[in-house]
């Protein structure tokens, strides 16, 4: 399990690679991206904060429970934090099964929970403003 | 007795600090900090379901406070 919260680049190919393992037919790669408007407003970037630690480890929790509610082989997840501009790698989630199903399910479970639970807030930079997500997606 | 609350997002910046040490009376459960802290700092009342955390483990209101506990305040996440 490798569980990061990076304020560089995130290398999604080194994450797909670090999650596959001999056993896998299936490794499934979730990334989210900094899409350039919410609600029809123009979205210039997003500024990302984390209580680091707390998100480790809550991250942790979530990742074990994946791997055994899905059988995973392999998890790593990387979340970036800091300024982001538009099309840039937010968070990449990289996950190893057996089969595809459970590494389907087993990644959407994981981003899931992260937007339920994780400690990591963005503020959204418009145009006109700028006001922290309040409303979960 | 005195705690560390960590501030982030709009807390912190209803609060001004993302550090603050803060004191409370023995005993405090986590529904008495935050009444504390809603008396002191007015600005938190806009912040929108907020949760919090002690040694960075989601706690409910009755958590009983100890001296020296790491207490943060969730604002609503939105991570990913």
């Amino acid at each position: 399990m490798s569980i990061q919260i990076v304020s560089s680049e995130i290398d999604v190919e080194a994450c797909r690679k670090s999650a596959a393992a001999d056993a896998a037919g299936a490794v499934v790669v979730f990334v989210g991206a900094v899409r350039d408007n919410t609600k029809g407003r123009e979205v210039v970037r997003l500024e990302y904060e984390a209580y680091v630690p707390m998100a480790i480890k809550v991250l942790g929790q979530i990742c074990e429970r994946a791997e055994s509610m899905f059988g995973l082989l392999k998890i790593t997840v990387h979340h970036r934090i800091g300024i982001l501009n538009v099309g840039d790698t937010a968070v990449a989630i990289a996950v190893s099964a057996p089969h595809r199903k459970a590494a389907f399910d087993g990644c959407q479970f994981i981003i899931d929970e992260l937007k339920k639970d994780v400690p990591i807030w963005k503020k959204e930079c418009f145009t006109d403003g700028e006001a922290w997500l309040t409303d979960r997606p | 007795m005195h705690i560390q609350l960590f501030c982030f997002g709009q807390v912190k910046e209803a609060i001004g600090a993302n550090l603050v040490d803060f004191e409370c009376d023995e005993g405090d459960s986590v529904k008495a900090l935050k009444m504390k802290l809603l008396n002191v700092y007015g600005g938190l009342k806009e912040v929108p379901d907020f949760r919090f955390a002690v040694n960075q483990e989601y706690v409910g209101e009755d958590y009983e406070l100890s001296e020296n506990d790491e207490v943060a305040i969730i604002p609503p996440v939105s991570g990913g």
